[in-house]
């Protein structure tokens, strides 16, 4: 066995002190933490360990000198953590920058509301009241002296946002709410500097406090997803037997692999990297990358992807650049021509903003030309315009949508489903036709047995030891299935041919059918399972033969059912052969099938349907669905998924079974209604606010309890979907 | 109403005190994991066994 390598991973600091990040499988409880903690602080060596529940990670901190990497993964193994060292990437940096600079604005814009609405309280109610004029001028230039830093400061983000629309000639929700804040506040110190009445600071920024938390939601959950997504791809631990320089056998992180390398893979492995042949002879398994399920030869000189799984020789490769293989290039060039198509999906705020932005310029500016037509001073008049602008401000809608995706992202985060980007569920609750790749989506990426009954019970264990003494790919499926790890050791193999154990008639051969002489036994297998790949056995006068092939993964019946019901046509597009195709798509009686199909093919299929005006959901894993995924309306793709097609997808979800797509669509339809409830709600609040303020009677204190009571509303309107089961899985 | 002149400032320095206090939080890390901090509390790694229960263990 080659020796394990980790140092990547590694952080050093002064002082001779290694630090490294762990992603940790199976962190679930207050136990776990205390389990990982006081043991790995029972190594001398380690300085320290801290979990952090959140994210499933543990960082730990040792001297140097003492102890490898490598040593630290196997003391957490001894804990019986499994645990996946992790590299955080530089975008990681940046959104945590992000969402750091954002919890800083709006601590600060909640400090200023605060200390603003302590003084304009007392100017309304002195208003109301004799206040004395001079008073009422210090508290409105102290309100001035906080709101306008703090406008500057908090309001960035916005005014950014908004100059980056109208430079690219578009209108976002930004460009209303930067309007609405620098004339409130220009207007506010002309009343302030001529000794007014009214002053809107507070509203100000109370509204920059309020739009802060919408933001702030909207990137916690995108940094959120990331992380999981970035535990995930730890998680697979996806490593290469790389030749040293001192011409040893090295187990390496993928990440320390570079172009030129030479890499070793077994039979039985999966390749984990692009590259051309330089020796060995194989056959390997192109599902992942293909769809189809037919092995591949392959000899010296030519080309391998990740993702493939070598079937019967050794290979040593060559590593080349990731992007540089034939089947990439062409991938690469499909995926930059898909995703154009998804950017032109405008977000259901966007859409608002269109309508809304317009309107309520043209109604701030009737107002303030009505009200001169009706012999009003000028400065009056402006002050009213800007009211409305004011109450009108979007200050609900900014939270609207934030807040129902928090909530929804997190209920679908309990059934294992993760969503990779915000308005993936807008678009998921649009879809009208589900189109499926057939192989490792609708089937399980491993084989299984499809004729159980061939297998008596009594000769499952013997089986079972014989298979697993193989590296053979369909020997090992076999013992996995049979749920046996524990080989016979007098086992033969013979290459090509089969298993052997034992002498005379006691004999036991696994293997080809010539091998174990069973052709009349294999013909009615045949004929049942076409698509399936053949096993014999024989012990003495005993024969049978299994058939193993890809079964469907669990729930595919109920979840193509359960799409069907919420008005979903079904269709599949496989890579694979018509034949193999064809008995999964009767057993679940999907009839619009098309096999055989190139990358491209796929995504051309998508784009007409979309020509067609349909809205595609599409779920894939393999490479040659990635542009597919890339190029639907929006996407789903299971755990097992290649990077690429991961990558592509909006939407993962683990575990085996094909549930999480129902689920998926169940509460992206519940979390749209939820969306669509609080923007008419925010429609009824501005039907209410905007005469008033028109008809010029919107006080500070009018915009105050306004602004607030609006966001209020539509922020406990998402929350009560929060943490309730029931809500979510009652019918649509 | 010469008060006010000290209240305000006394107000706004307690204000400002708190916001310091939030940005210290944030730059410590106070926030890095917000489950985890609900069971640490719970952990009694730091008090001493009594003798009976570590026979029990």
């Amino acid at each position: 066995m080659a020796a394990q390598d980790l140092s990547v991973f590694v952080r050093h600091r002064d002082g001779g002190i290694a630090s490294m990040e762990l992603a940790v499988d199976g962190i679930r409880c207050a136990g776990c933490m205390q389990a990982i903690e006081s043991g790995l602080g029972r190594e001398p060596a380690i300085l320290g360990a801290r979990v952090n529940l959140a994210l499933k990670r543990v960082s730990v901190e040792w001297r140097e000198a003492l102890l490898r990497p490598e040593a630290v993964v196997d003391k957490l193994g001894a804990l019986g953590f499994k645990a996946y060292p992790f590299v955080a990437e530089r975008q990681e940096d940046d959104a945590v920058a992000e969402e750091r600079s954002l919890m800083r604005r709006l601590g600060v814009a909640g400090f200023a509301s605060m200390n603003i609405m302590l003084l304009s309280v007392a100017v309304w109610a002195g208003n109301s009241g004799d206040i004395d004029p001079t008073t009422r001028d210090f508290f409105h230039w102290l309100s001035a002296l906080i709101a306008l830093p703090t406008a500057a400061y908090a309001g960035r983000p916005f005014f950014e946002s908004a100059l980056r629309a109208l430079k690219a000639g578009a209108v976002n929700m930004d460009v209303p709410i930067t309007i609405g804040v620098v004339l409130a506040l220009v207007m506010s110190v002309a009343e302030t500097w001529t000794h007014g009445r009214h002053a809107y600071f507070d509203g100000v920024v109370m509204l920059l406090f309020f739009l802060l938390i919408g933001r702030y939601l909207d990137q916690l959950m995108r940094r959120r997803t990331r992380d999981l997504a970035g535990n995930l791809a730890a998680l697979k631990a996806e490593t290469a037997t790389k030749l040293a320089d001192d011409g040893n056998w090295t187990i390496t992180p993928i990440a320390a692999i570079a172009p030129g390398d030479r890499v070793l893979v077994r039979p039985g492995e999966r390749v984990s990297v692009d590259g051309i042949v330089e020796a060995g002879r194989s056959e390997l398994d192109q599902s992942l990358v293909t769809g189809e399920t037919a092995p591949a030869a392959i000899g010296e000189g030519e080309r391998v992807h990740a993702g493939t799984l070598n079937l019967t020789g050794a290979l040593t490769i060559r590593v080349e650049a990731a992007g540089q293989g034939t089947l990439l290039d062409e991938i690469d060039r499909l995926m930059s021509q898909a995703v154009g198509s998804r950017s032109r999906y405008v977000r259901l705020s966007d859409r608002a903003a269109r309508l809304y932005a317009p309107m309520v310029h043209t109604l701030s500016a009737v107002t303030f030309l009505g009200w001169l037509a009706w012999g009003l001073a000028w400065p009056e008049a402006l002050m009213i315009a800007v009211t409305v602008l004011i109450i009108t401000c979007p200050c609900a809608l900014g939270l609207a949508i934030p807040a129902v995706q928090v909530v929804a992202a997190s209920a679908l985060f309990k059934r294992k489903i993760m969503l990779k980007e915000g308005d993936a569920l807008e678009r998921l609750a649009e879809a009208d036709i589900a189109v499926f790749d057939k192989t490792g989506t609708l089937t399980l990426p491993e084989p299984d047995i499809l004729n159980p009954e061939a297998l008596a019970p009594e000769r499952r264990a013997e089986i079972g030891a014989l298979a697993a003494a193989s590296t053979h790919p369909l020997a090992q499926a076999l013992a996995r299935a049979l749920g046996n790890t524990s080989p016979r050791t007098d086992v033969r193999e013979e290459r090509g041919q089969g298993l052997s154990a034992g002498k005379g008639d006691d004999e036991q051969r696994l293997g080809s059918l010539v091998f174990c002489d069973a052709e009349a036994e294999a013909v009615s297998v045949k004929t049942l399972h076409p698509g399936a790949s053949l096993i014999a056995y024989r012990h003495g006068a005993y024969r049978t033969v299994l058939a193993l092939g890809q079964s469907l993964r669990p729930d595919a019946r109920a979840t193509i059912d359960a799409l069907r019901a919420a008005g979903l046509e079904i269709a599949i597009l496989s890579g694979d052969r018509a034949e193999a195709v064809a008995p999964i798509a009767a057993e679940l009686g999907i009839a619009h099938v098309q096999a055989g199909l190139l990358p491209a093919d796929k995504l051309n299929l998508l784009d007409s349907m979309a020509a067609n005006g349909r809205k595609v959901l599409m779920i894939g894993d393999g490479l040659n669905d990635a542009p597919a995924l890339a190029g639907a309306h929006v996407s789903l793709s299971p755990v097992s998924a290649t990077h690429l097609a991961q990558a592509a997808a909006d939407i993962v979800f683990l575990g085996d079974s094909l549930a999480p797509v129902a689920a998926a669509l169940g509460i992206a339809r519940k979390a749209r209604g939820l969306m669509l409830q609080n923007l008419w709600f925010a429609v009824l609040y501005n039907a209410v606010a905007v005469p008033i303020a028109i008809a010029g009677f919107a006080t500070p204190l009018v915009a105050a309890v306004a602004m607030s009571g609006s966001s209020l509303v539509v922020t406990l309107n998402a929350l009560r979907a929060r943490g309730r089961k029931a809500f979510w899985e009652a019918e649509a | 109403m010469n008060i006010i002149v000290i209240l305000f400032p006394l107000a706004l320095g307690l204000g400002l005190l708190g916001l310091g206090a939030f940005f210290w939080c944030m730059r410590s890390g106070q926030f890095a994991d917000l489950e985890g901090a609900a069971w640490r509390v719970l952990q009694d790694d730091d008090a001493a066994v009594p003798p009976s229960e570590k026979q029990a263990r």
